[in-house]
């Protein structure tokens, strides 16, 4: 009877008692502060090198008949990688790290918490610190003049559904991850990812037959999402980016609670 | 706790093989067998954690696979191993653990102070718990096994790695809340600790149920009333076993002594003197628990 219910794939993404995870977390960080203070000051130095430096080679672009200078261009694409960085290396490391290392949620599970609540529990996580620095890089491009319109405080909603989508897929890679080497192929991903997803520069930049593989990158879905929302520049297509990083952060999060529950519970 | 041809599979390999037992409330109920034998297995599973292969199993009348949070708000566990955060406080560890019971952190503070007690840690209430010795943190995790008042604890070798003095506390502890009507599921490779604290058990090897019953029972069943303990000489290479055969109901040759199962261990001594057969030194005991075991899983290690 069991074998028969134990392929019938779960639809269920944890329960309320995944907050439990968070707080947990936030109790383990209580001491590790530091680790946020460099949080905040990463966006900024970001800000300051590429839009200082390049805003002054590049001056302004064009972008959909809008005219706008290169750091306000850029600051929602390093938005958009600040975001994915943090989802993807949040949920990959912390998490490899109890789950193979220090054993964190093999108690945990013995309580009324199962595996879908503690993948879910790391994804609120991984939500709340990626909303923190967020919010700082929010405010930073705000003072320093990069910010396109009011409407980039819709930036903030926009940079936790990154975050949700590659925390999500972090955390059903790190469950893939048999030691630290395997960690290089993280790079692998994400430094293409960085390069080759309109952040920098305008799609239409890009050869055609590359821009038509660009479209596909997930970051490539964050970037124009947050560039719109900071341009205060709205299209329908919005939405298609929304329900992209959306979905991959749910098909993400079903994979790691299953490959979670190999792992914790065999 | 009602199980039925529990079985468990990792890959090809079958940890273990349809046991069936059942667990009233309020009796404690002891796991024997060699390292490897299943018992592990058994205990994730009867702590609603790994799902059997196979088999059916029921805890407090509820289903495991459909009502595993309802059943685990209801049971302590105590891993073989301590499974505390290293990284935070002694008191801490206790915070955040019954907060994964939906406890308010108030009562949660009020149990944590009595359980900090309970295991001699007040002092240490705010170590990191990497600081602990291996006696402390394991009287942690059995302090922790008790915030959310558990109707049943699951306990795997509890007392692996404690000193007499720990032991013997929570020996008392664990008869203190069985006369509260808690259940007692217990692993150990003491005899001694199951003798005492057992009033059924089962001994497992290779997966399967050899034997099931009362400590006593088992020793009568499987064993004699004593035990006579000859030993002889070094240099004697073989001992007479042929003289000494027929005088016991089983007799079992060691490399420094001969073991004799006897009825009356005293007699029988007499029987071995009369025989002409003269040891350097003979011991009369009781049977006990660890003969049954030696007998039914053997003398050779396991792994």
């Amino acid at each position: 009877m069991n074998s028969v219910l134990r392929v019938t794939p779960s639809l269920s993404f944890g329960s309320r008692r995944s907050l439990y995870i968070l707080e947990r977390n936030i109790m383990a960080y209580k001491r590790q502060w530091p680790v946020f203070v460099s949080g905040f000051f990463e966006p900024l130095f970001y800000l300051l090198s590429l839009g200082i430096g390049l805003n002054s080679l590049v001056g302004h672009l064009d972008v959909g008949g809008q005219s706008v200078s290169y750091a306000a261009f850029v600051a929602p694409g390093m938005l958009a990688t600040s975001s994915m960085n943090g989802g993807v290396i949040d949920s990959i490391y912390n998490v490899f790290f109890k789950l193979k290392v220090s054993h964190v949620y093999e108690p945990v599970l013995s309580t009324p918490l199962d595996v879908n609540d503690v993948a879910l529990g790391e994804v609120w996580w991984s939500l709340t610190r990626g909303a923190l620095y967020a919010t700082s890089f929010i405010i930073c491009m705000a003072l320093l003049g990069d910010a396109g319109s009011p409407w980039v405080i819709l930036c903030l909603p926009g940079a936790v559904l990154t975050s949700f989508a590659f925390a999500c897929v972090g955390l059903a890679a790190c469950t893939y991850m048999r030691s630290w080497q395997d960690f290089d192929t993280v790079t692998l991903v994400t430094l293409p990812l960085f390069l080759f997803s309109a952040t920098f520069f305008p799609l239409s930049l890009y050869p055609t037959w590359l821009a038509s593989i660009v479209i596909f990158s997930p970051l490539y879905q964050s970037a124009t999402l947050l560039r719109g929302l900071s341009l205060g520049s709205f299209s329908w297509v919005m939405l298609v980016h929304v329900a992209y990083l959306f979905v991959m952060g749910l098909v993400g999060l079903s994979v790691a609670a299953r490959r979670f529950q190999r792992i914790l519970a065999p | 706790m009602h199980a039925r041809q529990l079985t468990k599979d990792f890959g090809t390999f079958r940890a273990v093989n349809g046991i069936s037992f059942d667990i009233p409330r309020g009796e404690s109920f002891g796991f024997l067998g060699p390292n490897g034998a299943g018992k592990t297995s058994t205990m994730r599973m009867v702590s609603a954690v790994a799902r059997p292969t196979s088999g059916e199993l029921s805890i407090f009348g509820l289903d495991p696979h459909h009502d595993g949070p309802a059943i685990r708000a209801r049971l302590g566990v105590v891993p073989q191993e301590d499974t505390l955060e290293l990284e935070l406080t002694v008191l801490d560890n206790l915070l955040m653990f019954g907060r994964y019971f939906d406890l308010s952190r108030s009562v949660v503070r009020e149990r944590a102070k009595e359980l900090l007690e309970f295991a001699k840690l007040t002092e240490r209430a705010n170590d990191k718990c990497d600081n602990l010795s291996g006696g402390m943190k394991r009287r942690l995790t059995i302090a922790r096994s008790l915030l959310n008042q558990p109707e049943l604890l699951i306990l795997d070798e509890p007392t692996t790695g404690l000193d007499p003095q720990a032991r013997h506390l929570l020996w008392e502890r664990l008869y203190r809340l069985k006369s509260d009507g808690v259940t007692l599921v217990i692993t150990t490779h003491y005899m001694d600790e199951a003798e005492q604290l057992c009033d059924r058990l089962v001994v497992m090897d290779h997966g399967d149920i050899v034997a099931e019953g009362a400590p006593r029972a088992l020793i009568t069943q499987h064993s004699t009333r004593e035990v006579l303990e000859l030993r002889f000489p070094s240099d004697v290479t073989t001992p007479p076993v042929d003289m000494l055969a027929p005088l016991a109901e089983r007799l079992e040759v060691l490399p420094d002594r001969v073991l004799l199962y006897v009825h009356d261990g005293d007699d029988t001594l007499r029987a071995v003197h009369a025989a002409g057969v003269t040891p350097v030194s003979a011991l009369v005991r009781r049977s006990t628990l660890e003969d049954v075991f030696l007998r039914l899983t053997g003398r050779t290690l396991v792994d």
